[in-house]
């Protein structure tokens, strides 16, 4: 009966009668155990047919989205921030309040630096009054050993007076 | 259309794609070279996606006719798809390696086959289309598509009985 069937319905299958739902009939029998031997001969089509249905596309498929073009442009865009940021304000130079500024701190280092000479000036008369002192201080040695020699003939007086 | 939306609206039909692509170039490296390049026209186009009626009819046709380009850019060119696809990962079960030559035998005959006729059971006895989104794929009418399967299927019976009776190889 089910054998009759099946046959019947390879014959529609052959004549490409058959619908979807014949068909997963079709297979279902092939692919179990028990095939009538006069069969045999089919099992490995539908076999076939039904491997083939698993075999699966396993690659990953390299999506290239437009966001990712967005972003190559902002590198771009910052690149020319970037170039803007060092080229333009060489070409433009300070501006009148940045100028006015930097004299303002000139003026003010040129008198800091006045005042500094200033007091040096200062401390240079005092090194020469030491320089002054120092002088004395020799002259003063000099009288001193004036006076070891004096002391010295006056000794030697001294001797001969007691001879 | 995002990215993640395209994903969802091709995950299912991908395999389906590679599939045909497979079953029309063999080679394995070849189908997915193909299966690559008609997801990435169809992302490319993904904003007109929306005005296909059926993406995936569409995605099956434009592998039929890419696949079909690419074999004649070969056969113009002089060059043989050579395919090295030695190890079949599907025959994985201990039961199912006795059946295993002469399941490969039959994709050797479905090899043999006119392209017309490889498409239409690949589309038919593996995708299980309707007759009539294979028509709307193929951009035939149902009665040449059954003409052709009854065609293909009495051919691949007939090898197949060859084989089972004599064991012609």
């Amino acid at each position: 009966m089910v054998l009759n069937n099946i046959e019947k319905l390879i014959e529609k299958y052959h004549n490409a009668e058959t619908s979807i739902k014949e068909e997963a009939q079709l297979k279902a029998y092939f692919n179990g155990d028990s095939v009538a031997p006069e069969f045999e001969h089919y099992k490995p089509m539908f076999q076939y047919f039904s491997q083939s249905q698993k075999e699966q596309y396993t690659k990953d498929v390299p999506l290239k989205s437009k966001k990712t073009t967005l972003y190559q442009w902002i590198s771009v865009a910052a690149v020319a921030v970037l170039m803007l940021g060092l080229v333009v304000p060489s070409f433009m130079g300070p501006t009148e309040a940045e100028k006015q500024e930097a004299l303002l701190v000139y003026n003010q280092t040129m008198e800091a630096f006045s005042l500094i000479s200033l007091g040096m000036n200062e401390g240079k008369t005092q090194l020469t009054n030491l320089a002054l002192v120092g002088e004395n201080i020799n002259e003063g040695a000099q009288q001193a050993s004036k006076l070891g020699t004096f002391s010295t003939i006056t000794n030697k007086i001294l001797k001969n007076n007691s001879n | 259309m995002k990215q993640a939306d395209f994903v969802s609206l091709v995950m299912p039909f991908k395999d389906k794609v590679f599939r045909l692509a497979k079953r029309l170039l063999v080679s394995r490296e070849e189908a997915e070279d193909a299966t690559q390049e008609i997801l990435l026209k169809l992302w490319k186009n993904n904003k007109k996606i929306g005005d296909y009626k059926n993406v995936e009819a569409f995605s099956m046709t434009m592998t039929k006719n890419f696949c079909l380009d690419r074999l004649k850019s070969k056969q113009a060119s002089n060059l043989k798809i050579v395919h090295s696809n030695y190890t079949d990962n599907n025959t994985s079960l201990q039961h199912q390696v006795e059946a295993k030559d002469s399941v490969d035998w039959v994709s050797k005959i479905m090899e043999e086959l006119p392209e017309q006729q490889k498409i239409i059971v690949q589309l038919r006895d593996i995708e299980e289309y309707d007759y009539d989104d294979i028509a709307k794929m193929l951009d035939m009418n149902e009665t040449a598509i059954r003409v052709n399967l009854s065609r293909a299927r009495k051919t691949i019976r007939e090898k197949l009985t060859n084989t089972h009776q004599y064991g012609i190889k």
